[in-house]
């Protein structure tokens, strides 16, 4: 059996995203993906998914979702809360960290995001259609996700059915971010800018800008200035997510998973992997600070991520199943199914 | 390939982007003899990929996602994970100093274009500028071969070179908001087809019914690749609409457009 779930409100800036769309950059097709990939397996190890499975990218005002058929467990991870309403009215709180079980006629309202970005899993994962090797939505190619776009008012998410025998739920600690500066490798055009700039860069504030989307995060701080006025202009060549680039006003731009694959500006940094998914939590009016690393540093970073996640990932523990819900599950053995 | 007399035997470059990418560069500019050599490296490491010494991959290309030819410098995406960087990093090195520019062209492609003034919003202003008439700025477009250098700025956009001298322009001072998909535009000393409705700068010469980039091509949805040459071949407007209407409901086979080899 299969789950169906009927979106009643897309909310604001939810989309859907897996691990990305690899192996197309030369075509200049993004890499796209989930912003914060840590967060988001979170949100699926709280379901039961494999890690490449698709989830509900949360960037705003959350969806309000109803189960049309199947039950589905559903998980949110980040800031986050979400109402679970059944359809004779009881409500309950879902916060994030821990699954729930939801059946048809639930309706499920997530709450506005207090961080930078949230998700939300479901059993099996969202199976929309996969285009080009991910269900990943590239809204600049019209590509992934259910045409293309956002989520919307109307759109049908097709998922698996929780297996019957399954009632327990899962619960676990919120995820915990690195703390400090963001990591960058200085590079690949640091000696584009003047040395009292790189300078700037590494021991300045940088405010976080209203301007921020799934292709980059505008900062705002310390002039950076390039060596010549005319270099800050180069031809261009290939960037990834986490360049930070300035252009000829000298104020940072920072590249997301939606990036362009190729750019005109020159590069001075770039921020490492182990840190990119600190980057989806950034909001406006933050401020940012950065620190150089070297490539070994950055290899250690990665790994001890790795380790975290170990550790998170066997913190997670089985919790009891909603005995309300449970009675009002119609496909449930504890209920005749005499009709 | 256009033949240039620069030196570009000069010092192959590999500069960090991150710890998820190198980027090999041949240098600064645009000029054909640095993208040959992009070229020539592309290959080397497709063969050095696909064909190791022991007939297996080389585990320092294992972890390798994404190779992104541009003007002037290849970029490797790979995953730290998987790859050891620093010895993809040197492995690229070695194959960069010694793989030489490639003689190998891409595919050759002769696309139709309408240059009805429907189509092309520019050309005659273009012709009145450069003292030429409006028929010459097409013949002047559509016997010239251009090379694409790169595929970017948004999905299947391709940046090719070989623009008639006489034709240079500069971007127009106020952007378009829209920029109708398929456009046919060229500024500086670049031509390119907008692959979807967008902003953009450049000058709108005329329109290809042929799009540029197609999801439902799995294996290749952008038509054109770095290192692919170009010719345009001017359609009447019947000619256009006719095959428009055919990419619309998906019966436009693009590979038709395709010039057999020995041809080009």
């Amino acid at each position: 059996m299969s789950g169906l779930i009927e979106v009643v409100d897309g909310g604001i800036g939810n989309s859907i995203q897996d691990f990305g769309r690899p192996g197309f950059r030369h075509m200049g097709i993004a890499v796209s993906g989930c912003l914060d990939s840590m967060l988001a397996r979170c949100a699926k190890a709280l379901v039961g998914n494999a890690a490449d499975c698709a989830c509900i990218e949360i960037r705003a005002v959350g969806p309000t979702l109803a189960i049309k058929s199947g039950r589905v467990r559903v998980a949110l991870a980040g800031e986050l809360s979400a109402t679970a309403r059944s359809v004779d009215g009881i409500t309950r709180e879902v916060g994030a960290w821990m699954s729930v079980t939801l059946f048809p006629h639930d309706v499920l309202e997530v709450g506005t995001l207090q961080g930078g970005t949230a998700y939300l899993a479901v059993t099996g994962g969202i199976d929309s259609p996969l285009q080009l090797g991910s269900r990943s939505t590239y809204q600049r190619a019209m590509i992934g996700g259910i045409d293309g776009r956002a989520i919307v008012t109307g759109n049908l998410l097709p998922c698996s059915s929780q297996d019957q025998r399954e009632y327990r739920e899962y619960q676990a600690d919120p995820w915990r971010y690195a703390e400090g500066p963001i990591r960058v490798m200085l590079g690949p055009q640091q000696e584009l800018f003047q040395p009292d700039s790189v300078e700037q860069f590494l021991n300045s504030d940088y405010r976080v800008t209203p301007q921020l989307d799934r292709m980059g995060v505008r900062l705002e701080g310390a002039r950076l200035a390039h060596v010549t006025p005319e270099a800050a202009d180069i031809v261009s060549d290939a960037v990834t997510p986490g360049v930070i680039q300035v252009p000829g006003n000298g104020q940072p731009i920072i590249l997301l998973a939606d990036c362009q694959t190729v750019g005109g500006y020159p590069k001075i940094a770039t921020v490492i992997s182990a840190d990119l998914p600190r980057l989806a939590q950034l909001q406006p009016g933050q401020s940012v600070r950065f620190r150089a690393v070297t490539a070994a540093q950055a290899k250690q970073a990665l790994l001890a991520g790795a380790a975290q996640w170990e550790t998170w990932a066997s913190g997670i523990a089985f919790g009891l199943p909603n005995v309300t819900a449970l009675y009002n599950d119609p496909t449930s053995c504890w209920v005749s199914t005499d009709e | 390939m256009e033949t240039s007399t620069t030196d570009v035997s000069g010092v192959v470059r590999l500069l960090p982007l991150g710890d998820t990418a190198w980027t090999v560069e041949f240098g600064d500019r645009i000029d054909p003899a640095l993208h040959a050599r992009v070229l020539g490296l592309a290959g080397a490491l497709e063969r050095a990929r696909t064909t190791g010494p022991s007939g297996e991959m080389a585990a320092e290309y294992a972890g390798i996602v994404d190779v992104v030819p541009t003007f002037r410098s290849l970029t490797v995406h790979y995953n730290p994970l998987v790859s050891d960087g620093e010895r993809l990093g040197e492995a690229l090195v070695c194959l960069a100093q010694t793989s030489g520019a490639t003689s190998k062209a891409g595919r050759y492609w002769r696309i139709p274009v309408c240059f009805d003034d429907e189509f092309a919003p520019d050309l005659n202003d273009l012709a009145e500028t450069k003292g030429l008439s409006r028929e010459t700025v097409i013949s002047l477009m559509t016997e010239a071969t251009f090379q694409v250098y790169m595929i970017g700025f948004m999905p299947g956009f391709p940046y090719m070179g070989g623009l008639p001298a006489v034709l240079e322009v500069p971007r127009l001072a106020a952007p378009r908001k829209a920029v109708p998909a398929r456009s046919l535009a060229i500024t500086g000393a670049m031509c390119a087809v907008y692959p979807w409705e967008s902003p953009g700068g450049w000058r709108l010469l005329g329109r290809t019914p042929v799009p540029m980039f197609s999801v439902d091509d799995p294996i290749s949805p952008s038509l054109l690749a770095s290192g692919d040459r170009v010719c345009w071949q001017a359609v009447d407007r019947p000619a256009y609409l006719e095959m428009e209407q055919a990419a619309r409901i998906g019966a436009l086979d693009r590979s038709r457009f395709l010039v057999p080899e020995g041809e080009g």
